[in-house]
């Protein structure tokens, strides 16, 4: 289980001060699919970094499986499970994607066979990708796909996702959908997913909506999907507008 | 006589485990240590100066050559004049390197000139390694300053890998090709300075003749106090293709100079360069380390990647 007490993330600069993220209470249970969603700048990936150590909260505690992590690095937690897929991923020169999946599985070799596996689940064909560098001769799409495939061999028990589906064609995004789904199903692993895409909401147990630095609503699907598109209707001029004539 | 260390360095910078297969020629401190020819493969000394004459007949494929040099005496200073004629429709590999093993205080210095002259249709994959150790307490430098310079013949190609990973102190490299109609010169090199070392890498490259090509791909990685130079030149005289690339990380208070030169001198000349010097992404590190390696770790996961 995942606990966050009372997160805050406060930053200064130059400008200003701002309080990205305001006492933030949460707990995801084992095996869960949580979907965090809101609009730009709401704080959700902040959020999600800051479970992984990629931020460091500036008050609040954070406990996995009933040990406070607070203090751990990022290498600390990944060790003790936690992994995650970055919205922009890093590329490597030099740097296969065997050798990416390799070192995701933290084993000395990996067979042909399990490469193929996790490449499959993200739509690609091992084949054409095993020994290509993870560098610019990849478009963004495929390197997101690889990177989503290092989270699926790290077998982690927490594994967050930021906007996987973002640069995702719809076929291989289709593919990517039902990984989630197979994954939720088998219990594999707890999920976190920061997503905006229906398909992807459907999927959860439970919706958080991030938005101005706090939870603004949490629940099932059901409960919650009315409300964002309410909250997405009510912030768009034309389709109001457009509301009112009807 | 091999001993420990030289079989070390043997494997370091020839991949020689044991007597190597087919032609070869091991230097050690100046001397002959072992020489063999094949049928296809004639190594001979040379009588006026310091160095050894390869014949490749023509028509030979399949066959490699190994010609390491290792150095374990401190203080030896040597310059070596090593000339390769390969036949006509030859497939050959060829492996030099040089070692050095410095167990005092003074500079062991080794300088050589490879002249390869290449006949028409042949192929010849020439790797080059260079390593550097010092024994216990011992602080003599290591230099090496080698010239390899390649006449290709018409239609003929050279892969040419170059590899300098610590322990050279001080390095000045001259590297020339002069391609002939169709002929292909193909140069990878990987250096790694540490501590206050200092490399420079000159090449200059002639595309001389109708449809010949040439790619340099240079990558380097300088730590501490280390300086490097990159000079690469390609001149286009004729119809040909060539493509610089130099990409280098810098790292601690490293200082590295990248300075491509590309020039025409025919209408259809197509020659471009690409120079990129930078520090290992942030992003990059963060990555690996959500991957379980460490901060060490996954700088080195890194360099090892951009060397390989």
């Amino acid at each position: 289980m995942l606990e966050l007490k009372d997160i805050c993330y406060h930053v200064s600069a130059a400008d200003g001060e701002a309080d990205i993220l305001k006492h933030i209470d949460m707990e995801i249970p084992d095996h869960k699919l949580i979907v965090f969603t809101g609009p730009n700048g709401g704080g959700k990936t902040t959020l999600a970094k800051i479970i992984m150590g990629l931020v460091k909260p500036t008050a609040g505690r954070i406990f996995w499986n009933g040990q406070d992590i607070t203090a751990l690095g990022i290498t600390e937690r990944a060790r003790l499970g936690i992994s995650y897929g970055f919205q922009q991923p890093p590329r490597f020169k030099g740097i296969t994607v065997h050798d990416l999946l390799v070192l995701a599985a933290g084993q000395d070799k990996l067979s042909k066979e399990q490469c193929c596996q996790y490449l499959t689940r993200v739509g690609l064909c091992a084949n054409d990708y095993m020994d290509r560098e993870v560098d610019v001769s990849l478009s963004g799409g495929e390197v997101k796909r690889i990177e989503i495939a290092t989270i699926l061999a790290r077998h982690s028990d927490l594994m967050i996702f930021d906007e996987p589906e973002a640069g995702i064609d719809l076929w291989s995004f289709a593919r990517l959908t039902e990984t989630f789904e197979q994954i939720h199903r088998r219990k594999e692993s707890t999920m976190i997913i920061i997503s905006h895409q229906e398909r992807i909401i459907q999927l959860a147990d439970e919706i958080i909506v991030v938005a101005g630095g706090q939870i603004a609503h949490r629940g099932s699907t059901e409960e919650i999907f009315p409300l964002i598109l309410a909250d997405t209707l009510g912030t768009c001029p034309v389709l109001t507008k457009e509301e009112q004539r009807s | 006589m091999i001993t420990e260390i030289d079989a070390a360095l043997l494997e370091k910078i020839a991949d020689l485990t044991g007597k190597p297969e087919g032609a070869f020629n091991i230097r050690k401190d100046s001397g002959c240590e072992a020489r063999q020819s094949t049928e296809h493969i004639e190594i001979t000394p040379k009588t006026d100066k310091p160095g050894i004459d390869i014949r490749i007949k023509a028509g030979t494929k399949g066959e490699a050559c190994h010609i390491p040099v290792i150095i374990s005496k401190t203080g030896l200073r040597e310059m070596v004049y090593n000339d390769f004629y390969v036949g006509d429709d030859c497939d050959v590999e060829i492996v030099a390197g040089c070692g050095i093993h410095n167990s005092g205080c003074d500079e062991s210095r080794h300088d050589g000139v490879h002249t390869f002259y290449i006949g028409k249709n042949s192929h010849v994959h020439y790797s080059e390694k260079h390593y550097g150790e010092d024994g216990d307490g011992a602080d003599g430098k290591n230099v090496m300053n080698p010239q390899t310079i390649v006449y290709l013949g018409e239609n003929s190609s050279m892969q040419m890998d170059t590899v300098q990973i610590r322990g050279i102190d001080s390095t000045k490299r001259f590297t020339k090709f002069v391609c002939e109609k169709r002929a292909e010169a193909v140069l990878t090199e990987r250096l790694l300075t540490h501590g206050a070392q200092s490399a420079t890498s000159e090449v200059e490259i002639e595309l001389n003749g109708e449809d010949s090509k040439a790619r340099v791909i240079s990558r380097s990685v300088a730590q501490g106090t280390s300086s490097q130079v990159f000079y690469p030149r390609m001149v286009g005289n004729a119809r040909c293709f060539g493509h610089t690339q130099c990409d280098s990380i810098i790292m601690d208070h490293a200082n590295i100079r990248s300075i491509p030169e590309i020039s025409a001198n025919s209408t259809d000349a197509q020659l471009i360069h690409e120079a990129a010097i930078g520090k290992i992404a942030g992003d990059q590190l963060l990555k690996l380390q959500t991957l379980g390696l460490t901060e060490e770790e996954a700088e080195d996961t890194i360099l090892k990647g951009f060397l390989a």
